[in-house]
C-alpha cells in the first residue's frame, strides 16, 4: 500500500512582521514570545496535532535562525515522525533559478514537490501570526461535506475594522460569491482568518496558473482566491466561533497577552481538551516572595518585587522593590531593585537597571502619540543602565 | 571522560518512605514542584556525558515507566545505548530480589553487553549535584578497585547505612555498617564507581559463594582485600529516608543557596508537561514559595512547594505544605504542615494540620 496523508498543513512563517518593530529585528514573527512560555508558532502547530494533522511544512524566509532552532525536529508537538512530521522549508537554489518566496502563493508553489511526497487529498494553509485554538478536523469535514474546492475560515469582526481584513461576501448556504482583499467599503463583516483548506488537485492547478501569470503578485488573497472564484470553483466559508487574534501589531500583541489574565480569561491556556504544546524550558518552578496580583508567571522566574496585571515569562528575575504593571516580560529578563516598568513589552534577555523607569502608567501612556499607542517596547538583549529612563511609547533597540 | 555506563537502583530504599512508595518506586517520588527523584541521579549521569543508563526496577514501576518513557527528555532515546529498563528477573525457583546484590545479579546480562570501561552505580533517593567525570578521574588516579562517594554530615539514621574513615590518601581504612554512633561522619551515599569487568567478577564471585549483602559481604571485607577509596561529595545533599526528610528536602528549595546548588549551572532533566503558566488572581497572596506551571492561586500561600496544576481556592490559607500535582484546595481551607500526594481534592472549609516533625500526609487521589 502506498503511504499517503489525507491532509498536509503548510504554515506561512516567512513574514517579517515589520509592525512589531524591535521585537522582530532579529527573529521571524512566528518565533516571537507569547503568553509567558510560548512562541506564536506553538498555536498553529498545536492546533495541527490536536486536529490529527501530523504533517506540517513550515515556510521560513525572514530571520529563520531562532524559528528553526525552536521548531527543531518537532518533538515538543509530537511532530517527530518517521513519515510526516514537521519540516522547515526555506527558499532554495534550483538549477535554473534561485528565488526568494515572492508571495504567499509563490511560497506554497515552490514547495509543491514537498506536498506531493505525501500524496494529500487536501492542503491546509495557515499563518504563523495568529493566537487561537481551532479544530481543523471540523473545518475539513465541512469542506468535504460541501464538496468545495476551497474553504476559507472566517469570523465576524466589528464593521469598522473590516477594511483591515480580507472580506467574504457569502450566500445563505455559506458559499462565497465575492472575495475582497482589504476593501475600503466592506459589504460584510465576515473576515478571512487566513486559514484555507484546498482540495489538493485544485490548489496545484491554480498555483501553476498563478505562477504562469506575469502580472500576478502571487498572493492568495489578492490573486489565487479571486482567480478561483472567477473560474467558478466552489468556494465555501467556514464560520469560526471562539477566540482568534492577529498579533501583528504591538498593541494587539499586548492585548492578546492581557486576554490570558483572570480566572475566566478571554483566552484560556489551561485547557486539557486542547493543550498548547511548546518547547518548555527545563527550569524549576517559579520562586515567589513578592506581591503578585492578577498575573501569570512561568517556571524559572524569581519574583521578589511587585507584579500587577502582567505576564512574566520564563526565567525572569524581578528584584525586591521593583514594580511591573500592565506589562509583558517575555523571558530571561532581569528587573533590578527599585526599577519600575509600566505599560510595556520587554523582549527576551533584557536587563533593566536599578531604579530605572520604563514607560508611564497606563492611564497616562495611552494618551501619548506613538506608533505603538503608548506602549513602550524594549528590544531583545538590551540593557537599561541604573537610573535609565525610557518614555511612554518609545521603541528602544540599543542600550540606554 | 572514559567510557562509562550508569546503573540506577530505582526501588532499593522504598521501605524508608512507605507513604510515598505505596503507589510507586522511590525513583518516581515527586520532588521540587516538577521533578521525580530519579531525575537527579539521571541528570548527574547525563550531564557527565554518560549515554547508556540501565534502570533496575522492582515492583510498582508503572509510574516510573510512565515518567521515563523512551528517555527522550534526558536525551537518552538512542540507537546506541540510551535508557534501558531492567525489570526484575525471576523464574519459578526464584523470588523477586531482596537486596542490592541480588538486584545487580539481574543486571549482569545488561552489563556484559556493555562495552564501557567503567560503571557507575547510584540509588535514586537523593538530591545532589555530582560530576562523574571527576569521580572517574579520581578513581583512575588512585588506581582504585572501587570508589565510594561520601558526604559528610551528622548521622541521624535509624536504618541501613554505611560510614567509613579514610587515610590521608583517601583510601578507606575502616568501614562500619549500621554503627551506633553520632556526630559528623563520612556517610556513603550509595554511589560507587568500578571497572565494569571488576564489578562483573565481583558479582560472579558473590553468586558462587552465596553472598547476600553487598555491604556486609563485599564492602566490609573489601577494606582489607581491595583498594577501596572514598570520594567526597561537596555541597548540598539531601537523602529522602523518611517523610520528614522528604518534607524538609522540599522546603530546603525555598533557600536561594540550595536552589543554586541543586539547579544552578546545569539542567535537571525531567519529563516535560505542557502546563500553562501559573496564574495569580487579585486575591492571591504568595510568600516564599515555589509555584509550578499550571497552578491557579486565589488564596494565601506561604512557605510551600506547589507542584503542577495545584488550585488554591479563595480565602484558603496554605502554609508550610508540599502539594503534589493536581491538588485541589477548596475555598476557605486552612492547611499547615501537610504533604499531599497527587490528585487530591480537599473540600471547602477543611482545616488540616501536622507539625514540623510529623507532617500530615494525604494519600494519592484522596477526597477530604
Amino acid at each position: 500500500m502506498l503511504r499517503k496523508k489525507e491532509c498536509v498543513a503548510m504554515l506561512l512563517a516567512g513574514g517579517q512582521g515589520s509592525r512589531l518593530y524591535a521585537l522582530t529585528s532579529n527573529i521571524a514573527k512566528p518565533a516571537v514570545s507569547f503568553g509567558a512560555k510560548y512562541r506564536i508558532i506553538d498555536f498553529p502547530l498545536s492546533n495541527c496535532i490536536n486536529s490529527g494533522i501530523d504533517t506540517v511544512g513550515v515556510l521560513t524566509q525572514y530571520q529563520p535562525l531562532v524559528l528553526n532552532e525552536y521548531v527543531g525536529n518537532g518533538q515538543p508537538w509530537d511532530l517527530d515522525r518517521t513519515f510526516g512530521g514537521v519540516h522547515i522549508l526555506s527558499p532554495y537554489e534550483a538549477k535554473k533559478s534561485t528565488s526568494w518566496y515572492k508571495g504567499t502563493a509563490n511560497a506554497i508553489y515552490q514547495n509543491i514537490r514537498f506536498m506531493k511526497m505525501y500524496d494529500p487529498d487536501y492542503v491546509l494553509i495557515l499563518s504563523g501570526d495568529h493566537i487561537y485554538k481551532m479544530d481543523y478536523a471540523k473545518m475539513l469535514k465541512a469542506h468535504k461535506d460541501a464538496g468545495a474546492a476551497c474553504t476559507i475560515a472566517c469570523m465576524e469582526v466589528p464593521i469598522k475594522e473590516a477594511s483591515r481584513f480580507g472580506i467574504l461576501n457569502t450566500n445563505p448556504d455559506g458559499s462565497i460569491y465575492e472575495f475582497e482583499e482589504k476593501p475600503a467599503k466592506p459589504k460584510s463583516n465576515l473576515a478571512s482568518m487566513g486559514i484555507y483548506i484546498f482540495s489538493a488537485d485544485k490548489l496545484f492547478k491554480y498555483l501553476e496558473l498563478d505562477e504562469a501569470n506575469p502580472n500576478s503578485e502571487n498572493d492568495f488573497g489578492k490573486n489565487v482566491l479571486p482567480a478561483m472564484l472567477n473560474a467558478g470553483e466552489k468556494m465555501f466559508s467556514y464560520r469560526f466561533e471562539g477566540y482568534w487574534k492577529d498579533v501583528g501589531t504591538i498593541s494587539s500583541l499586548w492585548e492578546a497577552n492581557m486576554d490570558l489574565l483572570g480566572v475566566t480569561p478571554k483566552f484560556e491556556l489551561d485547557d486539557s481538551d486542547h493543550v498548547i504544546h511548546s518547547r518548555s524550558p527545563l527550569s524549576p518552578p517559579a520562586y515567589v516572595e513578592g506581591e503578585v496580583v492578577n498575573s501569570i508567571v512561568a517556571n524559572g522566574s524569581d519574583v521578589e518585587g511587585k507584579i500587577v496585571n502582567s505576564v512574566i515569562g520564563t526565567n525572569c528575575v524581578v528584584e525586591k522593590g521593583a514594580v511591573v504593571c500592565d506589562s509583558v516580560l517575555m523571558g530571561n529578563i532581569t528587573v533590578k531593585k527599585g526599577a519600575t516598568i509600566n505599560y510595556s513589552i520587554i523582549d527576551e534577555e533584557v536587563t533593566v537597571g536599578e531604579n530605572a523607569a520604563i514607560g508611564a502608567v497606563k492611564e497616562e501612556a495611552v494618551k501619548v502619540e506613538s506608533k505603538t499607542a503608548g506602549i513602550t517596547v524594549l528590544g531583545r538583549g538590551i540593557t537599561v543602565h541604573d537610573g535609565g529612563k525610557v518614555a511612554a511609547g518609545e521603541i528602544v533597540d540599543k542600550d540606554v | 571522560m572514559a567510557s562509562t555506563v550508569g546503573v540506577i537502583f530505582s526501588s532499593i530504599n522504598d521501605e524508608n518512605v512507605p507513604e510515598l512508595t505505596r503507589v510507586r518506586s522511590m525513583g518516581s517520588v515527586p520532588y521540587g514542584g516538577r521533578y521525580r527523584l530519579i531525575d537527579f541521579a539521571l541528570s548527574n549521569m547525563v550531564n557527565s556525558g554518560i549515554t547508556t543508563v540501565g534502570v533496575i526496577t522492582k515492583q510498582n514501576y508503572q509510574s516510573l515507566m510512565d515518567h521515563l518513557g523512551t528517555g527522550k527528555d534526558w536525551d537518552l532515546a538512542r540507537k546506541e545505548g540510551g535508557l534501558i529498563l531492567l525489570p526484575p528477573y525471576s523464574d519459578e525457583s526464584e523470588t523477586l530480589y531482596k537486596g542490592r546484590l541480588e538486584a545487580l545479579k539481574g543486571a549482569t546480562s545488561f552489563l556484559k553487553k556493555c562495552k564501557q570501561d567503567y560503571v557507575v552505580l547510584s540509588d535514586s533517593d537523593s538530591v545532589y549535584k555530582l560530576d562523574y567525570s571527576k569521580v572517574i578521574e579520581f578513581h583512575e588516579k588512585k588506581n582504585a578497585d572501587i570508589t565510594l562517594v561520601y558526604h559528610e554530615h551528622e548521622v541521624s539514621k535509624s536504618h541501613y547505612y554505611v560510614t567509613f574513615e579514610t587515610d590521608s590518601d583517601d583510601k578507606i581504612d575502616e568501614l562500619w555498617i549500621n554503627p551506633v554512633t553520632s556526630g559528623v561522619k563520612k556517610n556513603y551515599i550509595n554511589v560507587m564507581v568500578a571497572r565494569t569487568s571488576f564489578l562483573l567478577n565481583l558479582i560472579q564471585d558473590a553468586i558462587q559463594r552465596g553472598y547476600t549483602s553487598f555491604g556486609r559481604d563485599i564492602l566490609a571485607p573489601g577494606v582489607k582485600n581491595m583498594n577501596l577509596y572514598g570520594y567526597k561529595l561537596d555541597g548540598y545533599y539531601a537523602n529522602i529516608d523518611s517523610l520528614v526528610a522528604y518534607f524538609n528536602a522540599n522546603l530546603d528549595l525555598l533557600k536561594k543557596d540550595v536552589r543554586q546548588a541543586v539547579f544552578g549551572d546545569r539542567d535537571v532533566y525531567t519529563k516535560v508537561n505542557d502546563s500553562a503558566p501559573a496564574k495569580f488572581t487579585d486575591q492571591a497572596v504568595v510568600k516564599n514559595s515555589l509555584i509550578s506551571d499550571g497552578c491557579l492561586i486565589e488564596g494565601t500561600v506561604e512557605n510551600c512547594i506547589l507542584f503542577r496544576g495545584v488550585k488554591i481556592g479563595k480565602g484558603a490559607v496554605v502554609k508550610n505544605c508540599i502539594l503534589m500535582a493536581d491538588n485541589y484546595v477548596g475555598h476557605d481551607c486552612n492547611l499547615a504542615y501537610v504533604v499531599s500526594d497527587k490528585n487530591t481534592i480537599i473540600r471547602d472549609n477543611r482545616v488540616l494540620a501536622g507539625c514540623e516533625i510529623k507532617p500530615y500526609f494525604i494519600g494519592k487521589g484522596s477526597l477530604i
